[in-house]
């Protein structure tokens, strides 16, 4: 039994940790949010030079033909740094639906700009503003080409193509659209997490193309994203805690340090227990996804409403441990507040996530 | 990153499976295996002092142990091995917690040859049982403010005073102690550490009535008993360090994890038994995000537990992250069994075993549950470790750390 990373990952963890730290200090962040549009595609073109955007796209794509276990190590990395990029919906999704369901067409036409980070794809699944169900699929598509609207799309304001969601013939089903393509209309819109852009889409009679209709493959889609997604919460909460840890350490107040006093001590080990079990599902998660076993589904769900809880409950104590400094716009809190609350709805609401889990539980067990 | 056993582990479980097969009755479903609570007399106790001494003639007693001691050598996972596969056999429940476990190992490291080769062979066969009398009623999570009081006199030692939460005082023959010796040098540096005979005259042992109502902890009262001074583990006035020792060593016990019907499996087994008007509990939303809730957090700690193993496996000590497991097994365990009994409405207040859901073990874990937060160290105990050994706080103020003994202030 090996529960842990391999080396060979681990040194790609280091050198991820060390490109990061040089070039996405807070400052960096900081530049990239305060304008309208806060992709930084420097940043995510380095990031693409060292493979991180084609990490699980196999080498005949361009990418580095490794798997989802040093996917998950670099994830975990991007979350502590809260880098402007749009990783989550084009690695985890994007690139992800197309490795799951695309022909060869299809992967050769896509997959070699998102791993060269040339294309930034996203994932559009949500449609109005008041209905949040995933049945609420009222774009179509057809061989007039796909007709409806995606609204809010994360990352939709800087992406070139979208994976999205849409009705055939009263199925659902994945469809890949070339946001370039005349007939394209994309609305900016106030986004609450300010390191990711937010837009509307809305296709009339837009080319696009059919992923795969093999039964399963958009749960297995969410499955993935949620499980690569656990692993950047994971880095966002660890980051959090360790902000905290630091604040509290350096802080007087009575004539002491304030982490010295049970009432932050004990705040700060219920993090660090939350964060510990969203790790160890998050690891069980992965491991059942690289090993193809039975119950990753259940695994991934337990993985991702873990990742959710304990990312809030990092960012939200952490700022509190700041006191009012952490309320103030000019210290980093509310960045990681807003991620954290913002990275809970990427995949809709958690509320249906333990729903499904506890039906794929009840249904396993009969 | 892989979950399954390592070759040389599958072939030691194998090892391990075939003794268990020849030697033990496997456990058929839904079967589980005796426990104390449930069978708190003698025949237990010789039962399991049977079972430990067909495991020692065999070489499969006291892994952990150096061979010159009795035991295996085992590493880490090795102990893990076999005790996930001793729990599939009808086997006697663990009464050498204390003895294995904490006075064989705290032997070891302040034992003198004498005391190594009078205590440790009887304790590896299970001959003789150990207890532990260290917490008193007025020094619990403050271990190091016992007040049981030991007296130089000639070459042997007077003890008074009073130990509680002692479990199989009853039936043991030997009990760790701890007790003060100064009263007026600082509290740590006043301890001494000794192997107690239960037989000597002096000692009364009371069982304690619990809020469940059984009695598996024990009060233990000691009046002018007489210690003879080779008893004496460690030098006069070292006992703090003796005491640490047996505490990690107390730590590193892994539990196991929930069984039986306290757990997410018999949550949801209950929930699909029960019905409102909405019908099914089990099909209702605001039952599964409490379910999928408890069931993250159970499985988490499980992946915990197996993430530390693994650490283990590959030589790494078990670290002060152990404490999340106790911590958050313990609240979960509450969480669990009041959400369990509240889902049965009114019925949730029966607790009749011939009547009542589940056998009423819902209701007897819950009233268990406070006790999972207390003993072993408290919930806050567990915090102030994680805070301070993972996260690298700083130690609350001390006023009790320089001040002779004597002079500390006390409640009433």
């Amino acid at each position: 039994m090996n529960f842990e990373f391999s080396e060979a990952q681990q040194l790609m963890r280091q050198s991820a940790q060390r490109y990061l730290a040089g070039e996405c200090p807070r400052s960096r962040m900081r530049e990239s949010t305060a304008r309208a549009e806060p992709f930084d595609r420097a940043l995510w073109l380095g990031m693409a030079e060292m493979g991180w955007t084609g990490v699980t796209i196999p080498e005949e794509y361009g990418g580095l033909g490794l798997g989802h276990l040093e996917q998950a190590v670099i994830a975990e990395e991007i979350g502590r740094s809260l880098a402007p990029v749009p990783f989550s919906s084009s690695v985890y999704m994007a690139t992800e639906a197309i490795l799951l369901g695309g022909s060869d067409e299809l992967k050769q036409k896509y997959l070699p700009g998102l791993a060269s980070g040339e294309l930034v794809g996203t994932f559009a699944f949500h449609e109005s503003v008041d209905h949040s169900g995933w049945s609420n699929v009222k774009t179509t598509f057809s061989e007039r080409g796909l007709s409806g609207e995606k609204k809010p799309v994360m990352d939709g304001d800087v992406a070139d193509i979208a994976v999205v969601t849409c009705d055939v013939d009263g199925t659902r089903r994945l469809a890949v659209v070339n946001l370039h393509e005349t007939n394209v209309e994309r609305e900016r819109l106030g986004a609450l997490d300010l390191t990711r852009g937010l837009s509307s889409l809305s296709f009339s009679q837009t080319p696009a193309e059919l992923l795969d209709d093999r039964a399963g493959l958009f749960d297995t889609l969410l499955d993935r994203g949620a499980t690569l997604l656990a692993f950047e919460q994971i880095g966002g909460a660890e980051q959090c805690l360790h902000d905290a840890r630091d604040y509290a350490l350096n802080r007087y107040a009575f004539g002491r340090q304030i982490g010295s006093f049970q009432a932050i001590k004990h705040k700060l080990a219920d993090q660090y227990v939350a964060l510990e079990l969203a790790r160890s599902n998050a690891y069980y998660a992965i491991w059942t996804l690289i090993s193809d076993a039975e119950e990753f589904p259940v695994a991934a769900a337990a993985a991702h409403i873990s990742a959710c809880k304990a990312h809030r409950q990092c960012a939200q104590e952490s700022l509190h441990v700041h006191g009012g400094m952490g309320y103030t716009w000019e210290v980093d809190c509310h960045f990681f507040l807003r991620r954290a609350i913002v990275s809970g709805l990427l995949l809709g609401q958690v509320r249906h996530w333990k729903h499904s889990l506890v039906d794929k539980v009840v249904r396993g067990a009969h | 990153m892989d979950f399954e056993d390592s070759p040389e582990e599958a072939s030691y479980r194998e090892d391990v499976r075939k003794w268990l097969q020849a030697n033990a009755e496997p456990l058929k479903h839904g079967e589980s295996a005796p426990t104390i609570e449930e069978h708190d007399s003698l025949d237990v106790i010789r039962e399991a002092q049977v079972w430990q001494a067909k495991k020692y003639d065999a070489g499969w007693a006291c892994l952990s142990w150096p061979k010159k001691f009795g035991g295996r050598d085992a590493k880490g996972m090795q102990s893990v091995i076999w005790r996930q596969e001793e729990k599939r056999f009808k086997v006697p429940p663990d009464v050498f917690q204390c003895s294995i476990g904490m006075a064989g190992p705290t032997l070891m490291a302040h034992g003198t040859e004498d005391q190594l080769n009078r205590w440790l062979p009887p304790i590896a066969r299970g001959d003789e049982l150990f207890c532990q009398l260290f917490s008193e009623p007025g020094a619990g999570s403050d271990l190091s403010a016992v007040r049981t009081r030991a007296k130089k006199e000639g070459s042997d030692w007077i003890v008074d005073g009073h130990k509680i939460w002692t479990s199989l005082a009853q039936f043991a023959h030997w009990g760790i102690l701890v007790t003060r010796t100064d009263f007026d040098v600082p509290k740590h540096a006043g301890l001494t550490y000794f192997i107690v005979d239960l037989s000597s005259t002096g000692i009364e042992i009371r069982p304690v009535k619990q809020i469940t109502g059984g009695e598996t902890f024990n009060e233990v009262f000691l009046s002018g008993v007489r210690i003879p001074d080779a008893n004496r583990i460690g030098e006069v006035g070292n006992g703090w360090r003796v005491t640490l020792t047996t505490l990690a060593n107390e730590r590193g016990q892994i539990a196991t994890g929930a069984a039986g019907k306290i757990s997410i499996s018999g949550l949801i087994e209950l929930a699909s038994d029960l019905k409102d008007d909405k019908g099914p509990l089990i099909e209702q939303d605001g039952v599964k995000e409490k379910i999928a809730d408890l069931f993250i957090q159970s499985r988490g700690l499980r992946y915990t537990s197996l993430r530390t193993l693994s650490a283990l496996s590959r030589g790494k000590r078990a670290g002060a992250e152990g404490s999340i497991g106790k911590l958050g097994a313990a609240i979960m365990r509450q969480e669990m069994s009041a959400f369990a009994i509240e889902l049965q409405g009114l019925a949730g207040a029966i607790d009749d075993s011939n009547v009542g859901m589940a056998e009423s073990a819902w209701q007897a874990g819950y009233l268990f549950s406070p006790a999972a937060r207390i003993a072993g160290g408290t919930d806050e105990i567990q915090r102030d470790i994680i805070a301070e050994r993972v996260l690298g706080l700083p130690r609350e103020p001390r006023v009790d750390k320089k001040l002779p003994f004597r002079e500390l202030p006390v409640g009433r």
